[in-house]
């Protein structure tokens, strides 16, 4: 196991300007699970690829362990890819299945029996050694193919998308499967994804990829309280947070028909009349009279909760909002409420450089 | 059935509304469905019959289908041997109303087999062999074309004979991408080495069940890949410099393509700056030297080393009987006089056993055999009678063989009802296996 450190780490395609990459600073842990998470063309698959030693890297460094890799061949670098496209031998046993890569590998048969007997362990597999991958459960499938690449002892488990073929059920039950066997292995990981739902619920930290730049990378729970940039509060948590461009007056931000208190400290950080507003849904409450008038388009009721998706009009601008409301006492389509932030939740940014203020 | 039924295809063929979409793949009636076992695929993939076509059709999510389509399209654009998309089905649903998987259509290959159904009494080493060359030469064009596959293996790769070789077609290009700026070392590395292994792990596990025939050697022939590849990637692209009195070696360097079946048709010339060396490297290179060649004098488009065999047969005719005139005329004299009346003797029902081309170079094969064995010279049709009654009677159809490209279990997946089997221990210790 190792940890992981992208140093100004850049790509640049043969003919391009703008690096698909741009000097990516990264640490990942020893055993640590991070997943790098952005829209598509953010870079996200790139920056993995550079780390797999499939795209050159043209600026910086990348080290495993203490190990310099950057210009090193992609089987040399005690990496695994994972999960991506694993067959199982159905003539072979389990055992089989684990150890043949060792084989053409060259690994001595004693030494290969030990390594898969030490994964069968991990992977709750033992007692399947000498059996037929057609006799094991879909789970068990999945931890034999996980063997494949334990048996290899790799510093690092790379996963590109490995989740993107399967329908949504599956999908769910393979990410649960994949989170807690890496936690039980303890091997670095880095996972790539487009679906923040799927990064937020599986890595250990997130790193939100945005044209090639790192945006932020911190804990699920960080990127969700405390987004360093607007970029990072919209694209995490769904239905997304409610961004909006509000005047700055005195004591504070004009939200509607009253003044959100807002730090002079925080708003002095910024030259601009006006200031980025988020609120996540549940922060937005609807209140008696006051903040901002919108109307109900939909309420879409999910049980316990519900959401209100409604519109206003602010300084002659369209906006839609969304708010957390009960799921079965709330205003219908058609009502006119006043939505206002709860509990001095919010999130500020510049106008101009998207940057958190507060 | 759906009203909404979402089709997008090159060309419309009208029988495609009639097969029962409104179904799950699995549950095709057999009069639907050309008779296959099922392979455990992670997408179920299903022949059916066409109009005179067999297609492939494969369920999957409706944005891989639509990539996956796009993708093959325009490796076919790049001239790289692969199936031929056909079509893409979205927006299926069952009578209930129910969602149904989008698919992937493909036309199946004539004439094309599986490795796995290569030889029905089991896979020998030298086929074996010449399998892992023929997929060499294909991964060797899908790079030089800037495509990544990332799951090159046997099992997503179709054979088609090609005098005494196979030539190779790329099948699933589920995991490829195209790169227009070409492919990086770390990728083609990456590639090949996936290659091996699944190439290793595909012939232990034809040896694991027992159809593989002797002296199959699983760890030499992935190896081979790796020699095969680099040793014709080196050869087409590699950058040469030698002395400007050796210029005849320009020449060398392209007849040494040529016979490897490569034209260049774009060559780098620099001379070094002492004046003294010149460097040269080829840019852009074609396969399909002597298919391009038989084309042009035969108008007969087939595969690369049964065009080399031919023309060499052709070569022979007009040594014996040319002088006066000029190429195309005996070449035409050729296909009327010897080319056709071979295939034209071949009884209709044997007419999907082999493709004309390979029926043909078998006929020379068996006619030199025979000369071998009577120590005499051999009539052509002697040999066309022979090589029918004694080969050809005794092969089965090639046209439309259809099997199961694999029978590993790929993931992730979900596992279909029945296909957990009971838990029974193989006998002995699972040591002595590993």
């Amino acid at each position: 196991m190792a940890s992981v450190k992208f140093q100004k780490a850049s790509r640049v395609y043969p003919g391009g300007t703008v690096p698909a990459v741009d000097a990516i600073d990264l640490e990942i842990a020893d055993g640590e699970f991070l997943v790098l998470v952005g829209p598509s063309g953010c870079g996200k698959s790139t920056t993995l690829r550079m780390l797999a030693g499939l795209e050159e890297v043209n600026g910086g460094q990348i080290l495993i362990g203490d190990r310099d890799v950057t210009n090193i061949p992609p089987k040399d670098r005690d990496i695994a890819m994972v999960f991506q496209n694993y067959a199982l031998y159905p003539h072979m046993t389990v055992a089989e299945n684990m150890g043949f890569a060792l084989k053409i590998a060259g690994v001595a048969k004693e030494e290969r029996a030990a390594r898969v007997l030490d994964a069968a362990k991990l992977l709750d597999l033992e007692p399947y050694l000498n059996r037929k991958p057609k006799a094991l459960s879909g789970g068990q499938r999945q931890r034999v193919a996980m063997g494949r690449a334990i048996v290899r002892k790799p510093q690092v488990f790379l996963m590109d998308e490995p989740l993107s073929n399967l329908d949504a059920k599956l999908r769910v039950q393979t990410r649960t499967q994949i989170a807690s066997l890496q936690r039980r292995l303890g091997v670095t990981t880095v996972y790539v994804t487009h679906d923040q739902v799927e990064a937020m619920t599986m890595g250990d930290r997130v790193a939100v990829l945005k044209d090639g730049v790192l945006q932020q990378v911190a804990t699920p729970r960080e990127l969700y309280e405390t987004p360093k940039n607007v970029f990072v509060a919209g694209f995490i948590g769904s239905p997304a947070m409610n961004l909006l461009q509000l005047p700055i007056v005195e004591g504070g931000v004009q939200f509607g028909n009253t003044v959100v208190k807002i730090d002079r400290a925080v708003l002095s950080k910024t030259n601009a009349k006006l200031v980025t507003l988020g609120v996540r849904p549940e922060n937005l409450v609807v209140s008696g009279n006051e903040g901002i008038s919108v109307e109900v388009d939909v309420v879409e009721e999910l049980g316990s909760d519900g959401y209100l998706y409604g519109s206003a009009t602010i300084d002659g601008a369209h906006h839609e909002l969304v708010s957390r409301v009960d799921g079965r006492d709330h205003p219908h389509k058609g009502d006119t409420v006043f939505l206002t932030p709860a509990g001095g939740i919010m999130h500020l940014f510049d106008v101009e450089t998207g940057e958190r203020l507060n | 059935m759906s009203q909404a039924l979402d089709i997008t295809a090159a060309t419309v063929d009208p029988a495609l509304l009639d097969l029962p979409w409104q179904l799950p793949l699995e549950n095709w009636p057999a009069e639907n469905i050309a008779a296959l076992p099922k392979g455990l695929s992670r997408h179920t993939v299903r022949f059916a019959h066409l109009g005179k076509y067999v297609i492939a059709i494969k369920e999957t999510l409706p944005d891989l289908a639509k990539r996956e389509y796009e993708l093959l399209k325009n490796l076919q654009k790049l001239d790289v041997p692969c199936v031929e998309p056909f079509a893409i089905i979205k927006n299926r649903s069952d009578d209930q109303g129910e969602e149904l998987p989008a698919v992937l259509i493909t036309r199946h290959l004539k004439f094309s087999l599986p490795y796995r159904a290569m030889w029905s009494q089991g896979l020998r080493a030298d086929t074996a062999t010449r399998l892992v060359d023929a997929l060499a030469l294909l991964l060797v064009r899908l790079h030089i074309a800037g495509f990544f596959w990332g799951d090159v293996s046997l099992s997503n790769t179709l054979f088609r004979r090609d005098a005494g070789s196979f030539a190779a077609y790329l099948v699933d290009a589920e995991t490829g991408q195209l790169y227009e700026s070409g492919l990086s070392n770390g990728q083609r590395e990456n590639d090949l080495e996936i290659a091996r292994v699944n190439i290793a792990g595909e012939l232990m596990d034809l040896v694991a069940s027992g159809r593989a025939g002797p002296g199959v050697d699983p760890n030499a022939t992935s190896e081979r890949i790796v020699n095969k590849y680099t040793e014709l990637w080196k050869e087409l692209t590699a950058a040469e410099v030698f002395n400007k009195d050796e210029r005849w070696r320009i020449t060398q360097r392209v007849e040494r393509l040529n016979k490897l079946g490569f034209d260049i048709e774009e060559l780098m010339i620099k001379t070094e700056a002492n004046g003294r060396s010149v460097k040269i490297q080829p840019k852009v290179v074609d396969a399909g030297h002597h298919t391009r060649r038989l084309i042009r004098l035969t108008g007969l488009d087939v595969q690369e080393n049964q065009a080399r065999r031919l023309l060499n047969d052709l070569d022979a005719f007009r040594v014996k009987y040319g002088t006066v005139d000029d190429e195309e005329v005996l070449a035409h004299r050729w296909l009327s006089e010897v080319f056709e009346p071979v295939v034209k003797s071949i009884p209709r029902e044997y007419s999907g056993r082999l493709e004309p081309a390979e029926i043909f170079h078998q006929v020379l094969e068996h006619r030199w055999f025979l000369a071998e064995n009577q120590q005499k010279g051999i009539p052509l049709i002697d040999a066309v009678n022979s090589y029918v009654e004694n080969v050809l009677a005794h092969r089965r159809d090639e046209e439309a063989l259809l099997a199961t490209p694999t029978e590993a279990i790929t993931l992730p997946t979900a596992i279909p009802s029945g296909t957990i089997e009971a838990d029974e221990d193989e006998e002995g210790d699972w040591r002595d296996k590993v």
